[in-house]
């Protein structure tokens, strides 16, 4: 089979699995050529933007949790930032801090599900994480520490791990006490050495991660003063630094007939989002324990290899432990205290709010009327902005595959969609279409 | 013989069956009680032979329909999981509007008639096209009563579902009533089972868990009316979650 010029092969991945949500990859081969090769989403619209309308301020960051269960916490920051925006709300360093705990939190839970949940299986030749718990357990119960430590810390922040309750416009209905946040700095400690393990793990297996690199530009927030993810400018590897007001002439979508979901493009036909994106963009500002962890890998920016997205996590999660333990200090320092809640009054304007989803750069914008009604919602999430990405990715890795069995072409193909952990169910919750 | 589980999702967040991988070590128990023999979300293998299904999400387009009935007509008990797949949960909320709408609202003008993706219809609760034999509610369901769902029916037992107001389980908590601070809760006339979580955290209930069976809805109505909310925007508070039950 292998070297045959005259291969004819029809590859239908149906509903790729180890993602979020349904997409398709199919490959057409005939006589030793790639006829086509695409990347589909089939997953059901379930137009969000459409019920947001005509609900009041205050219950949207609510309504927009439901776009994704993996990353609720992301897309309610957006949500209450775009509101903030909107009405002029200010909030405290307080609820800024806790807001970052809950954001790192929620990366820490959502990368280590990916890449301990998702990827692992493929590093150790296996279909699914559960006959590792008979194989690696001692694996598996460091990767569901790090997952229980993250959901547990989401938990306390959020009064919930999936579908925050206790953040709102202003503010939070309830906050942690010391001595509770306290206890998790301890936690976090420990988890410095387990994170330190899992890596150490990845890397004995690094080998099963294909080397394929295609040059894109990649698109996250940037900031001075810090790794970005809760706050910051739009910067590009392209084109620099962009402001958050110019972000539909950087995130251009469109629509294409084999997808629910929309792509989108900017400097060049394609862009990349998420770990990958900001470790490219916002290296130099990693703590000490994410560099460490980027330095087993030798991971430096720019790295051009989509599968190295998978270990961009594995450094954000250091990161994201070793900043949540400096932000529990800063707390712990100047006292936690019930704050007067935020006097928020309802007027007509547009707001626009952005964070780092596990995923990459999220973009909430709302425009209200003068009760505080949504009349009109757009959200930008990072899924969209990958497709087109992945499909060029495909494009580029498939032809080096064709000389492997059908099987393993179609392993190979699936790993690469993996790679980019994308969430399709938030991807097909959006919004205004823009035809190109 | 242990029971062969499957899992399934349609339109929704996947924070319900997120929920199982949130079990953290009790997954390694859960295994030794139930064979795992379908989820996509995480693991390669599908077999269609499950005694057991679980699925998610509510229900949008023909295709989805007919993969349900395909799922339906394989298992010997579906359990429907979370607000999406048992009322339509928060996706219904744009039932208040024509497909005709709500297309041009999100893909514009582009040419998605006669494509099957986009063939939408107004969303519908899982027990709208095939019969559902039982309901784990919330948004999103709650893991620990999830557990016990899954443990009853592998023992063969029947799961308990509450169905008594988020109050009494407000009252147990010991929470001063989130109405005496200005909030506009559904705790007295929605289903209890999360061991009423927003209140705990002092925010409002919404709804999520459906109403209970006997609701009194026009006394929640009065008593939303007398702290300040118009008719209308009471009704509309029940809209978020309960769009089935307040559009009959």
């Amino acid at each position: 089979m292998s070297q045959d010029k005259k291969r004819n092969l029809k590859i239908r991945l149906e509903h790729v699995t180890r993602v979020e949500g349904h997409g398709n990859i199919v490959m057409d081969v005939k006589n030793g050529k790639i006829l086509s090769v695409q990347w589909q989403v089939s997953e059901a619209p379930r137009f969000f933007e459409m019920m947001m309308v005509g609900r009041y301020y205050h219950e949207l960051s609510h309504i927009a949790s439901r776009i994704c269960g993996i990353c609720s916490i992301a897309h309610a920051l957006a949500s209450l930032k775009a509101v903030e925006n909107a009405l002029n709300v200010e909030i405290s360093n307080q609820t800024m801090l806790l807001r970052k705990l809950a954001k790192n939190a929620e990366n820490i839970q959502s990368h280590i599900l990916h890449v301990g949940y998702l990827v692992a299986p493929d590093l150790f030749g296996v279909g699914s994480i559960f006959p590792l718990i008979k194989t690696h357990k001692d694996a598996v119960l460091q990767i569901i520490e790090i997952h229980r430590l993250s959901n547990e810390l989401s938990d306390l922040i959020c009064g919930r791990t999936t579908h925050p309750i206790t953040m709102v416009v202003g503010g939070f209905t309830k906050i942690p006490t010391e001595k509770e946040l306290a206890k998790f700095k301890s936690r976090l400690y420990r988890a410095k050495d387990t994170i330190r393990n899992i890596a150490d793990i990845v890397l004995s297996n690094i080998d099963k991660l294909p080397n394929f690199s295609r040059e894109t530009e990649y698109i996250g927030l940037i900031s001075k003063d810090e790794y970005a993810l809760y706050d910051g400018v739009i910067g590009s590897t392209d084109t620099g630094e962009h402001k958050i007001e110019d972000y539909a002439s950087i995130t251009q979508e469109f629509v294409v007939p084999h997808s629910t979901a929309k792509h989108a493009r900017h400097n060049r036909s394609s862009y990349m989002v998420g770990a990958l994106a900001r470790f490219n963009l916002n290296s130099s500002k990693l703590l000490p324990l994410g560099q460490e962890i980027a330095d087993k890998f030798d991971l430096k920016a720019p790295c051009f290899n989509p599968f190295m997205n998978n270990v961009a996590q594995l450094v954000e999660i250091a990161h994201c432990i070793e900043d949540s333990i400096h932000i529990i200090d800063k707390l712990l320092d100047t006292g936690l205290k019930e704050e007067e809640k935020v006097e928020v009054e309802a007027k007509a304007g547009r707001g626009i709010g952005v964070v780092e989803a596990p995923r990459g750069l999220l973009i909430h914008d709302y425009t209200l009327d003068n009760n505080g009604k949504c009349v009109k919602a757009n959200c930008v999430v990072p899924t969209n902005q990958n497709h087109e990405n992945i499909q060029k990715d495909l494009e580029a890795f498939a032809p080096t595959l064709l000389d492997k069995s059908k099987e393993e072409i179609e392993h190979n193909l699936e790993m690469l969609v993996r790679a980019y952990d994308p969430c399709i169910s938030c991807s097909t919750h959006y919004l205004k279409v823009r035809f190109v | 013989m242990k029971p062969k589980v499957a899992f399934f999702d349609f339109a929704s967040c996947e924070g319900c069956q997120l929920q199982v991988l949130n079990l953290e070590e009790s997954i390694i128990e859960l295994i030794e009680i139930v064979d795992v023999v379908s989820f996509r979300e995480a693991m390669k293998e599908h077999s269609d032979d499950y005694d057991i299904a679980f699925v998610e999400g509510s229900i949008a387009r023909p295709m989805d329909e007919e993969r349900l009935k395909k799922i339906r007509s394989k298992a010997k008990i579906l359990v429907a999981l979370g607000a999406c797949a048992c009322t339509g949960g928060i996706n219904a909320l744009r039932n208040q509007y024509s497909i005709e709408m709500v297309k041009k609202g999100v893909y514009g003008d582009a040419d998605i008639e006669n494509n099957p993706y986009f063939d939408v219809f107004h969303t519908k609760a899982v027990d709208e096209v095939v019969e559902v034999d039982y309901y784990v509610y919330g948004c999103p369901v709650d893991k620990d009563e999830l557990t016990k769902v899954i443990t009853s029916l592998a023992l063969g037992k029947r799961p308990e579902i509450p169905n008594y107001p988020v109050c009494v389980e407000c009252k147990k908590e010991g929470n001063v009533c989130v109405f005496e601070e200005g909030k506009f809760c559904l705790g007295p006339v929605t289903r209890a089972g999360c061991g009423a979580r927003c209140p705990s955290n002092n925010n409002a209930c919404e709804g999520c868990r459906g109403l209970v069976d006997n609701p009194n809805i026009n006394s929640e109505l009065e008593v939303l009316q007398k702290y300040g909310l118009t008719l209308e925007d009471a009704l509309e508070r029940f809209k978020m979650f309960c769009y089935r039950e307040m559009s009959k």
